[in-house]
Order: structure tokens, then C-alpha cells, then sequence
């Protein structure tokens, strides 16, 4: 479990599409407007923590700020790099991790098969590495345990030395020893470079790797605030109460 | 009804004697049902897995014709290749008529759209897990269509077998497109018709009997690696 906070990343990743400007992005679907009018910059070497209740819109958010989803208002700009460079310089993990039905090693080398990247072998051994799981390179990834499985996620997204690492909720389902192994690996990929963009509604987490906060509430962006200043004096209402531990909805 | 204790003694001793005339039969029946099986699966795959990725209008138009034609009566499927195979049909050139290839073509039509319709729902319920995974990771449709054909690989054997049943199974398309003639084109089930029709019910139901544990011993064999292998794979 110590790997993740002794090994090495690895080499430093070197920043070409970030700054990304993000301009009253929205997202509806029908009639439900899942996020309004946000407005953020998403700056190299961060940790940013998109922090808010259930249903805030900080999945919509995710997604269309890794192109999964198109917006339907507003509009997003990424520093430098043409489509596939952009592409090609973002990866995600996701709150329940989609394991390929073949071994944990297999499952990294598809994703870097997929980007055609060489030696990939060594790669992939690096990153299992950085999570703590070469022992279980062999076995049957969806054997693993739920904890494993999302290590197995990070494993297969630190591969490919993304630039920047989107992550969705990695640790809603996971006890607290699988969790704390999740934030010391996204730590280990932030100290190599990679820009971090994470959702949660656990405070806790927030607070122990946020450089910065943005906080959702009701698809709209209320505050967006360096993590000490977020904590010590939010200036919205809702960021109080979600900071007190009152339920918003 | 002294028939079916009688057929059932008699499939017995059919086995158990190794009947030339059986095994010749039964093997055609394999062989002409396998070879059909295996063409129609090599073209059902991917058109399944592409049908169930590709987004274009009339699509569900497309599945519910794919997905009816899973009812096609093996004896028009018969009639068609007829009229195509025979001397005066556009492809009467080729001889096929009356031969285990006509009836391979028969067969595989008839199964085609029963494995491609079960391919594009079991590709498309995976996609729905795998869609977002797939596309963060940058896979070109083409090669999300191959790994999820890869990982469904297990359950797509089941669509395979479906369509192996229903080929080995059927009468009405081989019956006309082969003719039924001894030695060539004579299989299981036009025996079975053919000994229903001389009236030598228990040797016809001998020969259902046969038929049946040959389909459940290969689907039984089917089941037992895709357990070991969904054991071992997940």
C-alpha cells in the first residue's frame, strides 16, 4: 500500500494543451437543465476539487470538460494542440470502473494498444507499479475487489501520461484503506505533473486534496476559491452550509 | 403406443452398433450445419457488433427487420435457394443444386439474421457499460466494436449455439435445396421425414433420438467451457 507515495511516477509531464478557458459553459437535456452560465479556468499543476451535493451537475461538468458530452451552451478552449493532441492528453476514471474481461495487466496494455504507444510492456509494469498491484497482473481484473478495481483504473489512466487526469467520484464506494490508496496514487500523479480534476461530495476528501474548490450547487458554479479560502471563509451561503455539514438540496 | 419404448431401444442399439448408415448421416448433419454455422457467424459478428455501435436513420427499422427475419420458415428460405441454384436460376451455373453446398446456403441464410440480431443486443447492452470507458480511452468505432466483441465473447457463443439449433434442426430449407438423396445429401432430420413417411415411426423416432443428444451433448459441451472460461476470465 506504501507504493503509491514511495515509488516514482515517473517522468515529468510536460504541459502543451493546458490552460483550458472555459466560457459560460451549459449543458441541457430537455427540460432539465443539469448546469448553467459556468465559467472556469483550468490552470497546469493543479488539484482541482469540483465539490457539491448529489445532483449538483459535477458529473455533467466532468464529462463535457473531457468532451464525453457536448455542451449545449458556452463554450471550452484549450490552450494549444490540435483535436487529437487535446484528446490524446486527457484520460479519466470513472465512479464505477469498467474493467475489460481479461487480466489487469491486458487491461492497461489495451488502452495504451489503443493510443499506439511503444513499450508497452514496460508501461504498463510501471503503472502497476505506481498503484501497488504488479502482484496482480495476471489475475482476471473483474476478480479483483471493487478497491483494486478503480487502482486497476488510475494504473490504466497514469499509462498513458495524461496531461490532464479527470476523476468522477473514484472513491464513492470504497472503504476508507482502499480510498486513502486512491488519493495517494492521484497525489503521486500530481507530484509527476498531471494537472488533477476530481469530483466528490465527501468534504473530507476535498480538504485533504484540494489546491482548489469549485463548488456546484444546482448546475451553477457558487464559488471558486483556493482551498483555504474555501474552508476557512466561503463567501456564498451554500458553500457555508455544505461546509457545516448541512444537507442542501 | 409400443413405439416409443421400441425407438428408444433401438437408437440404443443404432449407437451402441456404430450403424454405418447413422454415422454417415449424422456426420453430414454436422458437417453441413457446422460449415453453415461458421459462415454465417463470420459474417453475423461484426455486422452485428457494427449494427449495434452505427447511429443512421431508419436503424430501428434495420433491428426490426433483422429481428423478425430470426422467424424466417426454413422452407422458403429452401424455396429462394432453389430458385437461385437451379439450371435456370441466375446462379444455376455453379451445379450447386441437389448438393451438402446448396444445403450449407440454405442454412446459413436461415441463420444469419438469428445470430446477427442476438450479436447486436448483447453488443449493444455492452456498449451501454462500456461506451464512456471506451471513448475517454480514444477507441476509433472499430476498435470499440472488436473489444467488446472480445469481451462478450462467452455470452456470444450462446447466440452462436442458437443459431447451430436452429440449422441442425431444420428440414423444410434442406429438403429442397438437397433433395434427400441417399448417400449425398440425405441428413437427420429428412431421415426422420423420410421414415415418417415409409411409416417406420420407431426407427424415425430412433432417429430423433439421436438427433436430440447430439444437439444437447454439443450444447452441454458449449455450456461446460464457457462456465470454466466465465470462472477463470470473470
Amino acid at each position: 500500500m506504501a507504493s503509491a507515495a514511495s515509488t516514482s511516477a515517473g517522468a515529468d509531464i510536460a504541459s502543451c494543451i493546458l490552460p483550458l478557458r472555459v466560457e459560460a459553459l451549459g449543458f441541457r437535456a430537455g427540460d432539465v437543465i443539469a448546469l448553467d452560465g459556468v465559467s472556469l479556468n483550468v490552470m497546469p499543476g493543479t488539484r482541482n476539487i469540483v465539490l457539491g451535493a448529489n445532483g449538483a451537475g459535477k458529473s455533467v461538468l466532468l464529462r463535457l470538460l473531457h468532451g464525453l458530452l457536448a455542451p449545449t451552451s458556452g463554450r471550452l478552449q484549450w490552450h494549444g494542440g490540435d483535436d487529437a493532441d487535446v484528446r490524446r492528453a486527457q484520460a479519466m476514471v470513472f465512479q464505477r470502473p469498467v474493467m475489460m474481461r481479461r487480466s489487469v495487466r491486458e487491461n492497461i496494455e489495451f488502452a495504451l494498444r489503443l493510443v499506439h504507444a511503444a513499450d508497452i510492456d514496460k508501461k504498463a509494469a510501471e503503472a502497476l507499479e505506481l498503484v501497488g498491484l504488479a502482484r496482480l497482473a495476471d489475475r482476471p481484473a473483474r476478480l479483483c475487489s471493487g478497491g483494486e478495481q478503480q487502482r486497476v483504473a488510475l494504473a490504466r489512466a497514469w499509462a498513458l501520461k495524461p496531461e490532464v487526469l479527470f476523476l468522477d467520484e473514484p472513491t464513492a464506494s470504497l472503504d476508507p484503506a482502499a480510498t486513502r490508496a486512491i488519493e495517494e496514487t492521484v497525489n503521486a500523479m500530481h507530484a509527476a505533473g498531471t494537472t488533477i480534476v476530481m469530483t466528490t461530495h465527501d468534504l473530507g476528501q476535498a480538504k485533504r486534496l484540494a489546491d482548489r474548490v469549485l463548488f456546484l450547487h444546482h448546475g451553477r458554479l457558487v464559488e471558486d476559491a483556493p482551498a483555504k479560502d474555501f474552508f476557512l471563509q466561503p463567501t456564498s451561503p451554500e458553500a457555508a452550509a455544505f461546509i457545516r455539514g448541512e444537507l442542501l438540496w | 403406443m409400443q413405439e416409443i419404448p421400441q425407438s428408444f431401444s433401438l437408437a440404443l442399439s443404432l449407437i451402441a452398433s456404430l450403424d454405418a448408415n447413422l454415422l454417415a448421416i449424422a456426420g453430414l448433419s454436422l458437417r453441413v450445419s457446422g460449415v453453415a454455422v461458421l459462415l454465417a457467424a463470420l459474417l453475423a459478428l461484426p455486422l452485428g457488433a457494427w449494427l449495434a455501435l452505427a447511429r443512421f436513420p431508419g436503424r430501428q427499422g434495420v433491428i426490426a427487420v433483422l429481428n423478425g427475419m430470426m422467424g424466417l420458415p426454413p422452407v422458403v428460405v429452401g424455396l429462394l435457394v432453389y430458385l437461385l441454384l437451379s439450371r435456370a436460376g441466375p446462379l444455376g451455373s455453379l451445379g450447386m443444386l441437389f448438393t451438402p453446398s446448396a444445403m450449407v446456403v440454405a442454412q446459413a441464410l436461415l441463420i444469419f439474421p438469428i445470430i446477427a440480431a442476438l450479436v447486436r443486443q448483447v453488443i449493444e447492452d455492452a456498449w451501454g457499460e462500456y461506451r464512456e470507458q471506451l471513448l475517454s480511452l480514444n477507441a476509433s468505432r472499430g476498435q470499440a466494436m472488436m473489444a467488446l466483441l472480445f469481451d462478450m465473447r462467452f455470452t456470444l457463443i450462446t447466440a452462436v449455439l442458437a443459431g447451430f439449433g436452429r440449422a441442425i434442426a431444420e428440414v423444410g430449407a434442406v429438403m429442397i435445396v438437397g433433395g434427400n438423396i441417399d448417400g449425398v445429401t440425405r441428413v437427420m432430420t429428412t431421415a426422420i421425414a423420410l421414415e415418417t413417411s415409409k411409416g417406420d415411426l420407431p426407427l424415425a423416432l430412433a432417429l430423433g433420438v439421436v438427433l436430440i443428444a447430439m444437439v444437447v451433448v454439443i450444447n452441454l459441451a458449449a455450456q461446460g467451457i464457457k462456465t470454466l472460461a466465465m470462472r477463470k476470465h470473470g
